[in-house]
């Protein structure tokens, strides 16, 4: 089994609230200081999904990473996880992209590599949240896909995928090679090795361009978007929260059940 | 671009009727096409579904399509996405909205790409731009930590609507409307996946999404057990019981109580957030809610920044007392 898996670097989705702040001359958020970026966490779910079939079927996991600013230690996560390559689409053309130009240039890529029997994202990355990159590659690909993923059997062929729902689950069966977008119901991701993080430190990632996967600069990043950006804001929040006091817990627990009754809420 | 024309609603269907996102998203499509002088149509995919049309004209549509087959008994991306090209082609809409459902989330992004065009998903405001007559298309991103306004200048603009941001417009049996049949066409073989069997996990008792008041638990409440003093809590004031995200993960409760972003949108009267921190992801569910009450030892937790109500203290000692004098106010 030849499983690639698409890994995005992102702002740190659970960095405190209040230190995501907004780029007041571009719209973009400022990476908060102090916070470093992170492998997004579906994507880490993904690359946990890839092992899992690894350790059952052998055979050979091919993570991908798009985007400017690339932190090395970052994107090697998977390599230290236990994935086999690591391939980099990096360049600032990449940048400012949106689902469209980021799935036409890892489908590009994943052509390119040719040898394929699965491709792996996470069901949506934490920055952007649009879930959309998995099902845009399997239609520049002509493969058949299935989002959010629970559990993934390969057999003869095919993947069984429990695909999580509105109301639980449903079994689904789909032929090889298709595109799966994984979601947190798998279950935890693994932690690096020691020897893993060894290993993931000598591994020199492979670089492409935009010209090693034939796309012109028109086509990714930024120039390559279908949607367009109008703004980015925060709304204020505006209200307090009335804090019921007391001697004891027991006294504020009862305050607040009295403040509850007396706005009507109870 | 000038031959599309209308906003198209897809409307989804659950135990024979038309689900609640769908009359939302009809409420919301109504508004966007009356803005822009347009027909809003409905569009029903499945199998044996014909009779709701009725039901979409009632809440709004002035034109219902239904695509009836029996291999579209079950969604599924393979079949979904060609049937709603199809559609589109024929139709021509400006504008398509789909719910942020399991559904919407998985066949808007495929027939955007198949289509060539642009799809936003989870929004939560759509309005026509007087100048431009695009749509404007609202959604939080960064898990909520910021909102983003997008545009799409290729037809149809496509976006998908999260649950409870949009409200239903009053149901009018009286309203007159078409339908209009349209064929599948679609070849069994070319379905490469097939939906082998559909488990619900629904718990017992008053569904999340419909509850008016909500207790929810978060990694704060350590394991199952501490649920069993929530689920009391909310028997007393006949709600349901939620959770962050943590608590699903580490199987303390169902995967199907997680409110959030990724999980349950619910909008009650009431929520109790109990050892709940209040991350942007897991505030996109519930800040819908009228009455957000914090329970967090934590005086700096970011639920205190959201919730109208709190109290600052270990919930193993809070909520006993507090569940007690709820029950003795409501005996009163
Ligand atoms: C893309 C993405 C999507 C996500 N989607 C969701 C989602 O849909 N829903 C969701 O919930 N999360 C979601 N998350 C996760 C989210 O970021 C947070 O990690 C999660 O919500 C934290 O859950 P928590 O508040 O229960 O846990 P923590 O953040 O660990 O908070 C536990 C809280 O309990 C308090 N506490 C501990 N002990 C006690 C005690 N004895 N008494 C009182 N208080 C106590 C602590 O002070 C703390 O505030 C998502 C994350 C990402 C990246």
């Amino acid at each position: 089994m030849n499983v690639i898996v698409c890994v995005k670097q992102v702002i740190d989705p659970e960095a405190p609230p209040a230190s995501f702040k907004i780029d007041p001359t571009g719209n973009k958020m400022v990476t908060p200081p102090g916070v470093s970026p992170v492998v997004d966490p579906y994507a880490e779910y993904a690359v946990e999904a890839a092992l899992r079939i690894k350790d059952v079927q052998g055979g050979k996991i091919t993570a991908i990473s798009l985007g400017a600013n690339l932190v090395p230690e970052m994107v090697k996560k998977p390599l230290a996880m236990g994935a086999d390559e690591l391939i980099l689409l990096a360049d600032e053309a990449f940048a400012e992209g949106d689902s469209w130009s980021t799935a036409y240039a890892l489908g590009m890529a994943i052509k390119k590599l040719g040898d394929y029997d699965l491709i792996l994202c996470g069901r949506e990355a934490s920055d952007w949240d649009a879930g959309q990159v998995g099902s845009g590659i399997a239609e520049f690909l002509g493969l058949p896909s299935v989002s959010l993923a629970r559990k993934i059997d390969i057999t003869e062929g095919k993947a069984r995928v429990e695909r999580v729902t509105d109301d639980g689950y449903e079994v689904v069966e789909v032929s090889l090679p298709a595109v799966i977008t994984v979601s947190n119901e798998l279950g935890e991701p693994r932690y690096a090795t020691i020897k893993g993080i060894m290993i993931a430190r000598r591994k020199e990632p492979v670089v492409w361009k935009p010209a090693d996967i034939g796309v012109e600069s028109s086509q990714i990043g930024a120039a390559g978007r279908r949607s367009q950006l109008l703004k980015l804001f925060q709304p204020v929040r505006e209200g307090k929260c009335e804090v019921a006091e007391g001697d004891s817990p027991e006294e504020a627990a009862v305050n607040l059940a009295l403040k509850l009754r007396e706005a009507k809420a109870l | 671009m000038a031959e599309y024309k209308g906003v198209l609603i897809y409307a989804e269907i659950g135990e024979g009727k038309l689900k609640a996102i769908s009359t939302e998203l009809l409420g919301c499509g109504r508004k966007l096409a009356d803005d822009l002088g347009q027909e809003l149509c409905a569009v029903l995919v499945g199998s044996g579904v014909s009779s709701l049309a009725r039901e979409a004209i009632a809440f709004g549509a002035d034109k219902v399509y239904v695509v009836d087959d029996p291999l579209l008994e079950d969604y599924q991306a393979d079949s979904y996405v060609s049937v709603m090209a199809k559609v589109v082609k024929q139709v021509m809409p400006q504008i398509l909205i789909l719910g942020q459902t399991s559904i919407g989330r998985d066949l808007a992004p495929g027939l955007a790409f198949r289509l060539g065009t642009a799809a936003a998903t989870d929004c939560i405001e759509l309005a026509i731009d007087p100048d431009s007559k695009l749509m404007w298309q609202t959604k939080p991103v960064y898990g909520g930590n910021a909102q983003a306004i997008f545009t799409c200048q290729s037809y149809p603009q496509i976006a998908t609507v999260r649950a409870k941001a949009m409200s239903p417009l009053e149901r009018d049996d009286s309203k007159q409307g078409e339908v209009i049949t349209i064929g599948a066409d679609l070849d069994a073989s070319a379905i490469r996946a097939r939906v082998l069997e559909k488990v619900r996990e629904e718990v017992e008792g008053i569904k999340l999404e419909e509850a008016e008041v909500i207790v929810s638990g978060g990694r704060g409440i350590g394991g199952a057990d501490g649920f069993k003093q929530l689920e009391e809590l909310a028997k007393i004031l006949k709600g349901a019981v939620g959770a962050s995200r943590p608590p699903c993960d580490n199987g303390w409760v169902a995967d199907s109580l997680q409110v959030g972003l990724t999980g349950k949108i619910v909008a009650p009267n009431l929520y109790i957030a109990v050892g709940i921190s209040g991350a942007s992801q897991h505030i996109s569910g519930c800040s819908g809610a009228k009455n957000i009450v914090a329970i967090n030892k934590d005086p700096e937790a970011n639920i205190f920044r959201q919730a109208h109500f709190g109290v600052v203290g270990d919930w193993k000692k809070v909520l006993p007392a507090f569940t007690s004098k709820v029950r003795e106010l409501l005996a009163e």
